[in-house]
């Protein structure tokens, strides 16, 4: 199995914002703007529990994609990368199990952690499952230009 | 069912798509992946279709929907970001030839759109709005585990905020000033003191949560979809911390105490005076929404407010003291106090005329016009002070009771602050914070006043406090 090559890596480590695409019952993509979390392995996600369609629809199909696309996003770095992969949705504990990733989640936005002081004020944002993708196929578009097909890695086996 | 985001078909989806400075084109391949790839569009709106360029080495479907998204975030170093917003554009694909020069073009006619942009649908109201997706994913979530799944807050956090603790003040004001002009009348008992501040503060707790069962069983608050720090209830019921029923039971048990408490001063200090002002109270404390008085269903919600938080709790205060005994001056007193603390529900009552409105609680800003309401405003803020002036003026009120009129700038910033953020809630929680300002400095400058009384007749009781002594 090929690993996920390293500029991907480094967008998935940058990125303050990934397009999530799940696929919904009708078959047809939907698509969320979330901060992706790489652990070095696997992509997380995390959604509120107010804004949970999305883990629906992954309960519902697993097979999803990330992608990276916004220069701004990524310090202004022009290439692009969709990585496909198989979620699942980890909602065992919505008020403390998505805390793990806080680290990885401050990192990228710093104000996390104050709004989660005051969770009093907010209190159902900060009940929240975790969206844990493994990919399984990355996309990649060195130049960012679409006019040239997309270099493709296949990582590893896709979900049934 | 309530929507989180406003309504959006296909063209407004395109018009805001057009604004992006590229767009996603996304699609299920034939292994039943999402793949999507960063194109630009032209974009038009009025004939409702978007252009891009076939993308190398993929095939995009014809067969089945594509979306086109724009998605947008503003990145700040230290912070995260902000300014978010996004749009998508679900149609099908046709794929033709351009004439000039000849090329492939894939064209998508959009037949829907979702999205949400920040500065139109504000987070707070975004995730108000979302609430019932919550409750209904809580509610999969104990169906699939067969035992009930709720969020949770800790239990200091919970307290706080279903109790709303922080509104005690509107309490502790009145409270302490009576028990202060008592002292000063040479009155002073402190257990009995301690024990009206703890009675009057159950009354208080025991309002707030009945206040939030009688507006979730009548609707208002699940109407509400931009309540703030200071309006809107504390939405333990909405967001399935708290059942109704257990906030009901803690209404229960903070009404019980405060008739315990009640009970043992009218046993120890009681006057028919006492009695009767304590029956008011409770009158007005639990009919301030429950049926079937329901004052603030009826545009009386201030009065109640200002008869509860300004008279009776001062005079009750008073009277303890005393011994039975009632008087001008205390009355005087609780005049400003009285017109304050109304005014902190009446400005606590904009952001939520809506969601009221809806649920048919008649307040006053839902029947009044905004130059009404914030006349309203500027008249009875100008009576609390006039009152003060007056009763120093009369001798009722000693001469340091002036003190009060330090918080004139608050009100005027309050005041300053209603008609350009009348329509924006979040706006206007700085303005409602302030307003509850000016409700505690002015009692704390009552106290002071009387504080400096106190101090004078102990050390120089020659010097007049009075005018005309």
């Amino acid at each position: 199995m090929a690993p996920i090559p390293e500029p991907v890596t480094e967008l998935l480590e940058q990125a303050l914002v990934a397009e999530l695409t799940v696929v919904d019952a009708n078959g047809r993509p939907v698509t969320y703007p979330l901060i992706p979390l790489w652990d070095g392995e696997r992509i997380y996600m995390t959604s509120s529990t107010l804004f949970s369609r999305k883990l629906e629809h992954i309960q519902g199909n697993a097979r999803v994609s990330v992608s990276i696309t916004d220069p701004v996003s990524v310090g202004g770095r022009t290439d692009r990368a969709t990585i496909q992969g198989d979620a699942r949705v980890i909602d065992e504990d919505p008020h403390g199990g998505w805390e793990r990733l806080l680290p990885i989640w401050s990192a990228k936005e710093p104000a996390i952690v104050s709004f989660l002081k005051a969770r009093v004020a907010l209190p159902l944002f900060f009940e929240r499952a975790l969206i844990e993708i493994v990919p399984r196929r990355v996309l990649y578009w060195p130049d960012g230009d679409a006019s040239v097909a997309p270099q493709v890695v296949v990582l590893g086996q896709e979900a049934a | 069912m309530m929507r989180s985001t406003p309504p959006l078909d296909a063209q407004a989806g395109l018009e805001r798509l057009a604004t992006y400075p590229f767009q996603i084109a996304t699609w299920v391949d034939e292994r039943g992946y999402p793949v999507s790839v960063a194109v630009q569009a032209m974009v038009d709106p009025a004939g409702r279709v978007a252009s891009f360029d076939p993308p190398a080495g993929l095939t995009v479907p014809t067969d089945r929907d594509v979306s086109l998204t724009g998605s947008h975030i503003r990145p700040q170093p230290g912070y995260g970001y902000d300014e978010r917003r996004h749009v998508t554009v679900w149609g099908r694909v046709t794929s033709g030839i351009r004439p000039d020069p000849m090329t492939r073009i894939l064209t998508l006619t959009g037949r829907s759109a979702w999205g949400w942009d920040e500065t139109e649908t504000p987070f707070f109201e975004y995730s108000e709005r979302s609430v019932p997706r919550s409750r209904r994913y809580f509610d999969a979530l104990s169906a699939e585990r067969g035992t009930p799944v709720r969020p949770r807050l800790s239990f200091g956090f919970l307290a706080l905020r279903a109790t709303r603790l922080p509104f005690l003040t509107a309490t502790i004001v009145p409270v302490v000033l009576g028990i202060v002009i008592a002292a000063s009348h040479g009155a002073f008992d402190l257990a009995a003191a301690a024990l009206t501040v703890i009675g009057a503060a159950f009354v208080q707790l025991g309002l707030n949560v009945a206040n939030d069962v009688f507006d979730s069983v009548q609707g208002a608050d699940d109407a509400n979809v931009t309540p703030t720090q200071f309006s809107g209830g504390s939405r333990v019921i909405q967001y399935g911390l708290v059942s109704l029923r257990q906030m009901a039971t803690l209404a229960t048990v903070f009404y019980v105490l405060a008739g315990v408490v009640g009970l043992v001063l009218l046993v120890t200090r009681g006057s028919p005076a006492l009695l009767a002002i304590g029956i008011l109270g409770f009158i007005v404390s639990l009919g301030y929404t429950a049926p079937p008085l329901k004052f603030a269903y009826r545009g009386l919600g201030e009065v109640a407010v200002a008869l509860g938080f300004g008279p009776l709790m001062l005079l009750g205060a008073y009277v303890v003291q005393s011994g039975g005994t009632v008087a001008w001056e205390p009355f005087v007193a609780s005049i400003p106090i009285a017109l304050l603390a109304a005014l902190i529900l009446y400005v606590n009552e904009i952001p939520d005329r809506r969601g009221d409105a809806h649920a048919g609680k008649r307040t006053l800003p839902v029947r009044f016009s905004r130059r009404t309401i914030i006349t309203g405003y500027n008249g009875a803020a100008a009576a609390a002070y006039i009152a003060v002036v007056v009763g120093v003026v009369t001798g009722v009120l000693p001469v340091p009771t002036l003190l009060m009129l330090l918080t004139i700038p608050l009100a005027r910033q309050v005041s300053r602050g209603l008609l350009p953020n009348y329509d924006n809630p979040y706006a206007l929680m700085a303005y409602m914070g302030v307003n509850v300002q000016l409700h505690l400095r002015a009692g704390l400058l009552l106290f002071a006043g009387y504080v400096i009384v106190l101090v004078l007749g102990a050390i120089a009781p020659s010097v007049p406090v009075f005018i005309g002594t």
